[in-house]
Order: C-alpha cells, then sequence, then structure tokens
C-alpha cells in the first residue's frame, strides 16, 4: 500500500492518512491531558475524543485549555477552540504554568526530518543553519513540549526524506544521542514513546533508546517500511499487525473532515 | 495617556525606520491595519519581533519594510510555507533578513521580562536544541545556561524583549484610551509593557467599557496611541466582532508564492487602499457577527 493509495479491509476501504490518524488517535486514553498541535495531530486528539476517549483535555499553545471544537480548526487559534474552552489562558501561562511543571500527559508533534533516536528538526534543511536549502517554520511549542509532557507521540510520513541518519538541525529533543541523555539534560518528560506514520508503529527500544518497528498496518511488510527509512531500522521480533480502522472510527473521522470547509479543504 | 487619533497618525508618530517592533497578537486579534499602513508609509530597515510572523510579516517582509526578525513560529497556520519569508531567508529578495529565533516558550518569557523590567526570564527550555548555540542578533547569544542560586539546578535564561513600540489589535477602547481585550489574549499584554511605546488599534471607541468576564484592560496610561480601525484584524479575527477568514488564509499561499503575484496584492489590496483596513477587509469578504454575540 502507497501513502497516497487505499486498502480494503473487512470491506471497507481507507487511506493510508486515515489509518495513521486513527491509530495516532488509538495513543490517546480518556481523561488524558493532551497538548495538541494543527494538522494531523489536532485531527487525531478530535478523532479521540469523539469515539473512545470523550474526556480527553485538549490544550492548544493559543491557551485555550480543555477546547471542544465541533469543527476542525485551521488554526491553534481558531475562534471554536476559546470558545469551547474551560479556560483561556495567556500564552506564557500556558508555557509556564501547564506545561512547563509536567502537569500535561502527552505531546502530539510533527516533524520535517526525525532521527533513529527521537530528535525532531522542524528549522531548516541543509547543512548550513546560515544558508539553509530549505527555510523551515520552526521550533513553535515543540521544544518545551518534547522536554516537559510526560510522553510525546510524533506522527508523520514515512520517507528516507523525513527519517534520515542525521537531522539537519535539532529542534526538539527526542534521546538525543541515546540512554541517559535526556537525564543529564533535566529533561523531565519521558520523550518520543510512539512515532506513528503511514505505515506502521516506531518505538523506542527501552535498552538502547533506539526506535524501533514494533507494528505495521494491513498490507505492510517490514521491509516496506525500512525501504522508507534513512538508516538501518531495527525491527521487533514480536511485530505487531495493527488492526484497521473501524467502521466507528473511519464515520467519526470522515465526519469531522466533513466539519473543514471546501477551501480550506483545499489547503 | 493614550492619544486618540487616525491610524496613519498613530504609525507615523510611533514607528519610525531602524525601530524594533513587535506586532503582537496569537492568530486572535493580530493587528493587519497597522502592518499595512507601515507598509504604505514605507518603513524600512525595522526589526521585526512576534512569536508567530504569519501572514502579516510575511507581508511586511515581502515589501521590504525589515531587515531583522526575531520569532519562534514562521508558517502559515495550518496552510504551509509563508513564501516571501522563505524567499527573504533563502534568497535575500528583496533584501537579506537577518534571523534571532526562539521557541514560543522562550519568546513569551522574555516578553514577560521585558514586562516586568528585568534583564532576563529563567525556563526549561532549549536543553540540547540547536537553538541553544545561535547567536542573537548582536552576534551574542540570548540563550545561556543559568544555575539556580537556591537548588544549583541548571536551567535556561532567555534575554528579555525590550522592543522600541509594540502594536496590538484589541474590541474596544473608552475616551480615555483604556483598553479591553479578551478571547485568545496571547503575549499582547507582555508586549505592550516591555515596550517604550504602544498604538492599539481598536473595532470600535465606547463611551464607558462595559464589563466583560476575562477580559484584560490596559489602562490608558500605559498606552501611546489609539486607533479605531473597525476590521482591523483582517484576515486574523476579533472575537465578538469578526471570524476569522480562513479562507484568505489558505488564498494567501497562492497570492504569496510569487514575487509578481505578492507585487499585484501590494498595490490593489494595500498600497489603493489608504486610510483604514475597512475596504480590505470588505474586499476579502470578511464574515461579521454582531458585537457581544
Amino acid at each position: 500500500m502507497s501513502a497516497a493509495g487505499t486498502a480494503v479491509t473487512g470491506g471497507s476501504a481507507f487511506t493510508a492518512d486515515e489509518m495513521m490518524t486513527a491509530c495516532a488517535a488509538r495513543a490517546l486514553r480518556d481523561g488524558m491531558t493532551c497538548f495538541v498541535g494543527i494538522g494531523l495531530p489536532s485531527v487525531a486528539a478530535n478523532l479521540a475524543r469523539a469515539t473512545h476517549a470523550p474526556r480527553l483535555v485538549l490544550i492548544y499553545e493559543s491557551g485555550a485549555i480543555g477546547a471542544k471544537p465541533g469543527r476542525l480548526p485551521l488554526s491553534v487559534g481558531d475562534g471554536v477552540l476559546a470558545e469551547t474552552a474551560d479556560a483561556v489562558v495567556s500564552v506564557p501561562e500556558v508555557f509556564n504554568y501547564w506545561l512547563q511543571p509536567g502537569r500535561i500527559d502527552v505531546g502530539f508533534l510533527g516533524a520535517a526530518q526525525l532521527d533513529r533516536f527521537g530528535n525532531i528538526n522542524t528549522t531548516v534543511v541543509g547543512p548550513s543553519y546560515a544558508e539553509p536549502k530549505v527555510r523551515l517554520p520552526g521550533a513553535g511549542g515543540a521544544p518545551e513540549i518534547a522536554a516537559s509532557c510526560r510522553e510525546v507521540i510524533v506522527v508523520l510520513r514515512q520517507s528516507t526524506r523525513s527519517f534520515v541518519d542525521r537531522v539537519d538541525f535539532v529542534t526538539s529533543v527526542g534521546y538525543g544521542d541515546g540512554p541517559g541523555y535526556r537525564e543529564r539534560l533535566g529533561l523531565t518528560g519521558a520523550g518520543p514513546r510512539k512515532v506513528i506514520t503511514d505505515l506502521g508503529i516506531l518505538e523506542p527500544d527501552p535498552q538502547t533508546c533506539e526506535l524501533t518497528l514494533t507494528g505495521v498496518f494491513p498490507g505492510v511488510q517490514a521491509g516496506d517500511v525500512a525501504a522508507r527509512t534513512g538508516w538501518d531500522l531495527a525491527v521487533s521480533g514480536s511485530l505487531d499487525l495493527l488492526p484497521p480502522p473501524s467502521e466507528a472510527e473511519l464515520s467519526a473521522l470522515r465526519a469531522l473532515k466533513a466539519t473543514i470547509p471546501a477551501q480550506e479543504r483545499a489547503a | 495617556m493614550a492619544e486618540i487619533v487616525p491610524l496613519a497618525g498613530a504609525v507615523a508618530a510611533a514607528i519610525r525606520d531602524g525601530d524594533a517592533v513587535a506586532m503582537e497578537g496569537f492568530t486572535h486579534l493580530i493587528p493587519f491595519a497597522a502592518g499595512h499602513e507601515v507598509i504604505r508609509q514605507g518603513r524600512r530597515d525595522l526589526t521585526l519581533i512576534r512569536m508567530t510572523p504569519d501572514v502579516i510579516y510575511d507581508q511586511l517582509i515581502g515589501a521590504g519594510c525589515a531587515s531583522k526578525l526575531i520569532f519562534s513560529w514562521g508558517g502559515n497556520p495550518g496552510v504551509g510555507s509563508l513564501h516571501r519569508f522563505r524567499d527573504a531567508v533563502e534568497n535575500g529578495w528583496p533584501g537579506p533578513l537577518r534571523l534571532e529565533e526562539h521557541s514560543h516558550a522562550g519568546m513569551a518569557n522574555r516578553y514577560a521580562a521585558g514586562a516586568a523590567g528585568v534583564p532576563f526570564a529563567v525556563l526549561r527550555g532549549y536543553r540540547g536544541t540547536g537553538l541553544e548555540g545561535l547567536p542573537g542578533l548582536d552576534g551574542r547569544p540570548s540563550v545561556l545556561p543559568v544555575t539556580c542560586p537556591f537548588t544549583g539546578e541548571t536551567l535556561t535564561a532567555v534575554a528579555a524583549l525590550t522592543p522600541d513600540v509594540a502594536v496590538i489589535h484589541a474590541q474596544r477602547a473608552d475616551r480615555a484610551g483604556n483598553v479591553q481585550l479578551w478571547g485568545i489574549t496571547g503575549v499582547q499584554k507582555e508586549a505592550v509593557l516591555s515596550a517604550r511605546r504602544a498604538v492599539v488599534t481598536v473595532e470600535e471607541i465606547v463611551p464607558e467599557l462595559p464589563a466583560q468576564p476575562g477580559a484584560i484592560v490596559l489602562p490608558g496610561w500605559a498606552i501611546d496611541y489609539v486607533a479605531e480601525v473597525p476590521g482591523g484584524a483582517h484576515p486574523s479575527y476579533t472575537a465578538g466582532y469578526s471570524e476569522r477568514d480562513n479562507n484568505f488564509y489558505v488564498a494567501w499561499d497562492a497570492i504569496s508564492r510569487e514575487r509578481d503575484s505578492f507585487r499585484r496584492w501590494l498595490e490593489t489590496d494595500v498600497f489603493a487602499l489608504a486610510g483604514t483596513a475597512r475596504a480590505g477587509a470588505a474586499r476579502a469578504g470578511m464574515s461579521e457577527v454582531d458585537p457581544g454575540s
């Protein structure tokens, strides 16, 4: 199955993006507090809230705490987030009082580049910061989300361009250069516990911290994932076959997507 | 005490070539009309400061107003790249743009330190990231490790931001220039109090500020100029007055992608519209709701 392709399981067709989103949503448990970025993380968190985790607490860096949007926002500061939130606080407050002390269970991050230790680059592509080949948006809230959320889930499509042997810039720290790195820096959160892609799930090896393929989506082989990874990918001895999206997940996800106006969907 | 003046007068009086200018508003209440007035008045060599440069600084950068940028996330939210920002960084068009780059938490704390009148703020952050080692605009780092004098723990210090001017948009002001804003209030209070001068555009000037739960009030004596600019946040929005024009943010991707299409937009949507942003808002199909709804 290709990233843009569809798979058919149990009579219903779904895209790789839908599989990835459903898988990300399943990683969130009911009652958790979740720091949500825009894009796929926001879709997945709202899917979780619409299905198995109605009491999931969504926190957006704009200061909306406990947002319950009825439609998917385009930005972290859409009015619907503030209007439906339990509390709206200032940006210094959301970072200093809520994120920094470790009150938030899980942070959802994307990446442009990711290495085998889950270090993330969203800053520049190319060997030189001063003269980048591609200027990316930069850090935003990610460095402190990666440092201080109790755990982090990273969501991104798998390719050799994004899963690289060495990130061109460390915007957000995963496991640095391996075991003990986070502890030496005093980073309080546990770091990236799951990397969810359009092919499967990678999790850090408990001994080495190296991201290891632990699960694949229907129709995907470990070799397919290795072929789209820019380092020699470690594969777990007991590889999970991850169940396809259920009818309930698919219908909830499509209903959420249908809340996005057509012009925005073009984005 | 705040003077209530037309927008063009406020910009002319408060913002000079070479100034460090913070136009804040986190997705909500972004002072676009004031930004367009800065473009029309042809300001140059500005140091632009903003957590999320957003479309407003994409416009100012593309128009050649800025030589430096202090920021933490330079994308078009939910859409993609800021093409004018990228063109400036990657190709030096229309001129080189020097960067001082931070995280959101760092920027928020830098404003808070500026507002508090202390030279730095302390946080847990940046450790192990490439941002730690980057030089600031003055060539010296603006992020350094600091040892807690009580526990000996290593934390991170970020240098205070003290802009020459802060510019924000708010819901309303009274005739004494007391300003009231609510909804997502971002870092605007900190930005205003960190700056030497402050300009506020408002949806309306009212005889008396009605009670508003959760609102911030900035006293008129802490502000220099207030200008009434209805729709002045468009395509951003003003809670209680307008909705975010997400279609414009999506459309900006195509407008800004090429230098020519961007120049045409500057001519038709900025230079041709002296005065308030009202015409620009109408042109882009701004949706409005009744105040207070």
